[in-house]
């Protein structure tokens, strides 16, 4: 999609910055992949009886999608809420490095944190990975209202998803519903592997998924915090030596 | 409202064990987030970790799949991941091309299984 260019007039006013950020949600394919998976998580709430309000919520402030899909289906098998929430704020830590790698991009010199809050809510993989694509077309004073703008237009077609996902579980086809929640590991395993760019991140990314199967006979409820900080330690030694060697 | 979202318990369930555990982590970055230099050691290494834990919630996923998705047998879960993945490095590292593999083969082995 054709921005105008930066010095454009185009760029002046917030409302019209925050207006080029919705638009920009119809220019990438991974909209389509996070509806798909908006759909499934839909799904997935009726399935295990929770209530469409509370999976729109659950959008709205989460907004994280295999933290949901890591909620709802521990909820779901009888997990304790402590249970599920040691679960949820483990596979939630690669937040913290997207939030840093990121904001640098869209704030300015003199920008207070408070005006980025709402900014750093909306980060999660898709926007992360937009923001490093998009965002060098955008004056850097008015990222902001664009992310605002990328970010509430994401959110938006999640909600609808979710509600088509919600009110067709009863009636979609097992074989539909297992594809649409495949596309969750697919998607986000081939985005990673795209934005891997050194050898750590090559080496994490491949023993995380080598390492889980084997922390989870472990069965102490944070496997995944104990593969992860296992597999990412080795990695980071791995490149550190190489650089050093 | 309360049969909208559900009782309170619901509500507070998802406070607890969904919004504050991500928002922590999106605060945390902002907060300590202006003073990390991007080339960092610390921030190479949070990097790994945080990759290497997305990969076992890739993994968890595909090993205790969740609702309908367990009804497509162990191996061909992960057969379809792996030619999803050989489809993305077949078309130069294309997610659309490796998303549409991995589907398609999930699709034909479920049909060949009837």
């Amino acid at each position: 999609m054709p921005f105008p260019p930066l010095e454009s007039p185009q760029w002046q006013s917030h409302l019209r910055a925050f207006a080029w950020g919705l638009r920009a949600v119809g220019s990438t394919v991974l909209t389509l992949v996070l509806f798909a998976t908006y759909l499934g998580i839909g799904a997935l709430a009726h399935d295990t009886h929770f209530s469409l309000g509370w999976v729109l919520l659950s959008t709205l402030l989460v907004w994280a999608g295999p933290a949901q899909i890591v909620l709802i289906s521990t909820l779901g098998s009888g997990a304790t809420v402590i249970q599920a929430a040691i679960a949820v704020t483990v596979s939630a830590v690669r937040l913290f490095p997207m939030v840093v790698s990121v904001l640098p991009m869209i704030r300015g010199p003199q920008t207070p944190r408070r005006r980025l809050v709402l900014a750093s809510h909306f980060i999660a993989v898709t926007l992360w990975l937009e923001c490093f694509r998009l965002l060098p077309q955008v004056p850097r004073e008015r990222r902001i209202a664009f992310v605002h703008g990328l970010g509430c237009g994401l959110v938006l077609v999640c909600l609808v998803a979710n509600v088509i996902g919600y009110t067709l579980a009863a009636n979609l086809p097992q074989l539909f519903a297992a594809a649409i929640l495949l596309l969750t590991p697919l998607a986000f395993l081939l985005s990673t592997a795209r934005n891997c760019r050194q050898l750590a991140d090559i080496l994490a990314l491949g023993l995380g998924l080598a390492l889980y199967p084997l922390a989870s006979r472990l069965h102490t409820g944070v496997d995944v915090l104990i593969s992860g900080i296992a597999a990412g330690t080795i990695a980071f030694a791995v490149q550190w030596w190489r650089e050093r060697a | 409202m309360s049969e909208f979202i559900g009782d309170w318990h619901a509500l507070l369930v998802l406070v607890i064990a969904g919004f504050l555990p991500n928002e922590v982590w999106r605060m945390v970055g902002l907060w300590f987030g202006s003073g990390v230099d991007e080339g960092s050691d610390l921030l190479v290494w949070v990097r790994a970790v945080a990759t290497a834990i997305l990969a076992g919630v890739i993994a968890q996923i595909l090993v205790t799949p969740p609702g309908a998705l367990a009804s497509v047998p162990d191996w061909l879960r992960y057969v379809s991941v792996a030619a999803g993945f050989a489809g993305f490095a077949l078309a130069r590292r294309s997610t659309f091309a490796g998303v549409a593999c991995g589907e398609i083969v999930m699709l034909a082995g479920k049909w060949w299984l009837g």
